[in-house]
């Protein structure tokens, strides 16, 4: 009897001692791109002798990156749809340019002008929608078209000129920041409280997710795993805010983008119209045929992508304070390689919200660090397209394997 | 006679094909003599396909046991292009035509005239006109293959076989799609070629054409040949080649069921569907059955007869266009005009394609379980990641489903496993009636055996089922009652007591 439970206590130790590595293995692609970015993180870090992590520059970093990160989160949405949008360049240049007029040239207030900006963005991204839905006129052709269409508009708009600059309370959508409540200066406690609380927020939700699947005997996440994880994400995040606290505080669009991600991780992991975007990208016919309105569900998903392309373009604007002809080209593509950087699958039905802003960050902090480090726009962009192609060769490789 | 057989074109001996689990042939032996018109006749999935791809060189030498000789020599095909370039032509059912493309182009796509790499039009239009007016076809040679109807795609087809100087042309159920004055133009034009030594082998279902047209006629069953008949030393009945066809003793079992039918449940009248892009071509002509409680209906055909098309067409439009007819439920008309509203009214449809069509192949099988009820397992539209998960495994437990875990996706899964999940999301939207399109295809035997379990316990429990099948051994093993369909009508109702596999056939062919 004892020599049987000892055999079996063995075994199960074993076990447990095999499953952190193969678990490791088994989620490689979940965890492989963050491994990417703390390693980037940590390769800039030292060849920058700090200047990377330093407050000011972190500050900088997520300013410059916020609006890449808020528009992949709807390209995710897009591409797990199993489609593609090239226009969220020029609609952020469009709409910056209509934001502009409308607070420059008509002297509108801020108040107005914000949501009149996203209903236009919604307005656009359900144009573009229609087509693709409805028509089935591939997304590759609609957005294209549309993205020579709001460029263009975009400079008929402004008139060839940049407009600005705008009146502070539209300024503080992206130069703004938390205000200190205790006023003890810096370091900003109100920011290390907000840093603490997310961190105490995730690390409960995490335990109680933990506790509700080992109800049902699903998890097959080692505790140590458990417990390491955990740990590090809410260290990194105290750090973050700790470190933010020294400088200015936490930026508004931090919070923005917080917020937005909660909301879409919610959206892609727990509601029906989620799920019914995987199964819409994974497979089209099946999800019809199951009663899933797959042309609403599509046309949905773009109205939301001109949304938060809006966003990002009033965020933009903002951000350099005056509405240029220039503004937001390119954009499309740093969005679709965050996207595919962290995980998505060009044929759809597959990809993350977090992989997405995982993905965004590898390519914020990249471009970052090489900046710092005075690596020509050349260099620059040649490294990005490798690592782009390198992600997405690690993910096929991967899944090749499993299968 | 002796005297044809001598002169044999094709021979192929003691064929044998295996796939994995399933001998597609057995020991199959073909004589074809030259200048002849043979016939090949069997059930679906008897081999006759199987047989031809051996021939044409799909499966190559090497793949397969037992001789082909050709013209006297014995011949080793690795490839298509080996089997046309000695003069065997296979012409599928499926016409390989690329419709955007003009006639001529088609016939001689891959084997273009030409002169370092340029096309010599003028050359290829003529030789196209010359080969149009040797099959009969009155269209100019620039014609786009799109703007032609099926039957003259079909003889486009066999433009393009004769220009490649073919001397075996094989034909796989090449009538399937045409109307009847099509067909018989082509059976003409094989008996001209026939006149002009071109020897063929006719695959076909319909025996007053292989009676017309054939020299001599090999059955195959169960990848066996079973008997090979000549024409003109006897006179042959369709009864002997359906004896032939189908006079295999029942080889499954069924599991028991005292069937206890309630009121009719289901009832569809005049329902016609026209084909979504040939708009002249009516796919399902006035169909009306109906379904009881506790009933389970077949629906028996040939491959091609319209089975599926009238349950997609029923599911919420999603096959055809022009649909007219009615649908009545419990003697009250329902809204099945989409999927949602088809599945709201109480119907479900299980397909026959479950990788293409009914399955997300890349989720687990939690969520496909859950896919088309998501509002049952959700409040606000926010999941409810417990229920949905007790949802899965009660489904799971239900039908028995071996998985690891309702976490497994169900690319994972094989094949009779795949079609439970498609069960158990269907059963979630808890049905009136059930359209079950070929629900043991591609699954082993064991798992049919639980599929019609399951079946047996639906229909027990009041539920109405419809169960289309082209292994007929199965609808007479499950069905109380069965509709013949051919050619997008019901020929025919037999009750599951009376019914056996010669009236069906007979139903069939005589249509």
């Amino acid at each position: 009897m004892t020599e049987v439970s000892a055999r079996e206590r063995e075994t199960a130790a074993e076990g447990a001692v095999v499953s952190i590595g193969s678990h490791l293995k088994n989620h490689l692609r979940d965890y492989g791109m963050l491994l990417a970015l703390v390693v980037i993180m940590a390769f800039f870090q030292v060849v920058t002798d700090g200047t990377l992590m330093r407050p000011v520059n972190l500050t900088n970093l997520i300013l410059q990156n916020s609006y890449i990160v808020i528009m992949a989160l709807g390209m995710l949405l897009v591409i797990v749809a199993g489609h593609i949008d090239l226009s969220v360049g020029s609609v952020v240049g469009f709409v910056g340019a209509v934001a502009a007029v409308m607070l420059v040239q008509y002297e509108l207030p801020t108040p107005v002008v914000i949501p009149a900006c996203l209903i236009l963005g919604i307005l656009i991204g359900a144009a573009q929608g229609y087509w693709i839905a409805y028509w089935r006129i591939p997304s590759f052709i609609v957005t294209l078209a549309g993205m020579l269409v709001f460029r263009g508009l975009t400079l008929w708009v402004l008139q060839g000129q940049s407009v600005g600059p705008f009146p502070r309370g539209f300024q503080l959508l992206s130069t703004g920041f938390i205000p200190d409540a205790f006023g003890i200066g810096r370091p900003n406690a109100t920011a290390i409280l907000l840093g603490a609380a997310t961190a105490a927020i995730l690390v409960y939700m995490a335990m109680r997710d933990r506790r509700r699947h080992m109800k049902y005997g699903i998890e097959d996440e080692p505790f140590s795993f458990f417990l390491a994880k955990n740990g590090l994400i809410a260290a990194a995040i105290v750090f973050l805010s700790y470190m933010l606290a020294t400088y200015r505080g936490l930026p508004n669009v931090l919070i923005t983008m917080a917020v937005l991600t909660a909301a879409y991780t919610f959206l892609t992991n727990s509601t029906t119209v989620g799920r019914r975007i995987y199964a819409l990208g994974g497979n089209e016919k099946a999800a019809k045929l199951s009663g899933i309105p797959t042309e609403r569900l599509t046309f949905l998903t773009f109205a939301n992508m001109g949304m938060l392309a809006a966003l990002a373009g009033l965020i933009f604007a903002a951000r350099l304070n005056t509405a240029t002809p220039k503004a937001g080209v390119a954009f499309e593509l740093d969005v679709i390689a965050a996207v595919f950087i962290g995980g998505a699958s060009m044929s759809g039905g597959v990809g993350k919200i977090v992989g997405a802003v995982v993905g965004a960050f590898i390519m914020g902090v990249m471009n970052n660090g090489m900046s710092i480090l005075g690596i020509g726009i050349d260099y620059q962009q040649v490294i990005k397209g490798l690592v782009l192609l390198a992600a997405v060769i690690f993910d096929v490789y991967n899944k090749n394997k499993s299968t | 006679m002796k005297n044809i057989h001598m002169q044999a074109i094709l021979e192929m001996q003691g064929i044998t094909k295996s796939f994995p689990g399933v001998k597609a042939l057995d020991d199959v032996n073909l004589t074809v003599a030259r200048g002849e018109i043979h016939a090949l006749v069997g059930e679906n999935g008897a081999g006759k396909s199987t047989l031809m791809k051996v021939l044409s060189g799909v499966y190559p030498h090497g793949s397969y046991d037992g001789d082909i000789v050709f013209e006297g020599k014995p011949v080793a095909f690795s490839g298509i292009s080996d089997s046309e370039r000695d003069g065997i032509i296979i012409i599928h059912q499926e016409l390989a035509l690329v419709p955007l493309l003009s006639i001529a182009e088609n016939i001689f796509l891959g084997n273009e005239i030409a002169k370092g790499g340029v096309v010599d039009w003028p050359e290829t239009n003529a030789r196209t006109e010359k080969l149009l007016k040797t099959v009969g076809l009155k269209e100019k040679p620039v014609a786009r293959v799109d703007t032609l109807g099926v039957g003259k795609q079909q003889l486009v087809e066999i433009a393009k076989a004769l220009s490649k100087k073919v001397k075996l042309l094989i034909l796989d159920e090449p009538t399937a799609a045409l109307q009847e004055n099509d067909s018989q133009k082509l059976l003409d034009l094989l008996l001209e070629l026939k006149a002009e030594g071109i020897s063929s082998v006719l695959i076909s279902h319909k025996l007053n054409e292989v009676s017309r047209v054939a020299d001599s006629i090999t059955v195959l069953r169960d990848g066996k040949t079973v008997s090979t008949l000549d024409c003109h030393s006897e006179k042959i009945s369709e009864e002997r080649i359906i004896r032939d066809m189908v006079g295999r003793d029942m080889a499954h079992r069924y599991p028991e069921r005292t069937p206890e039918i309630g009121e009719t449940l289901l009832d569809v009248a005049e329902w016609n569907v026209w084909h979504p892009l040939q708009t002249e071509r009516q796919v399902i002509r006035g169909a009306s059955f109906r379904v009881a409680a506790g009933e389970v209906v077949g629906i028996a055909g040939l491959m091609g007869s319209g089975r599926t098309e009238l349950a997609m067409s029923l599911f919420g439009k999603s096959y055809g266009r022009n649909i007219s007819g009615t649908v009545k439920l419990r003697g009250k008309e329902i809204d099945v005009s989409t999927v949602g509203r088809a599945v709201a009214n109480g119907l479900a449809y299980v397909t026959e394609d479950r990788k293409a069509l009914g399955l997300v192949l890349e989720e687990d099988v939690m969520r496909n379980t859950t896919l088309a009820n998501l509002a049952r397992v959700s409040r606000n539209g926010v999941i409810d990641n417990a229920e949905e998960r007790q949802v899965a495994e009660r489904y799971r437990t239900a039908l028995g489903v071996r998985t690891p875990s309702v976490f497994q996706k169900v690319m994972n899964l094989s094949g009779g496993n795949q079609q439970k999940v498609v069960l158990s999301k269907w059963l979630f939207t808890e049905p009136d009636v059930l359209i079950l399109d070929e629900p043991t295809r591609g699954i082993d035997v064991g798992a049919k055996f639980e599929i019609y379990t399951i079946i047996n316990e639906l229909a027990g429990q009041g539920k109405g089922v419809v169960m289309i099948s082209s292994e007929m051994p199965e609808l007479l093993g499950m069905c109380d009652r069965i509709y013949v369909m051919n050619e997008g009508a019901l020929v025919g109702e037999l009750k599951g007591s009376e019914a056996n596999q010669e009236k069906i056939m007979s139903m069939i062919v005589r249509s």
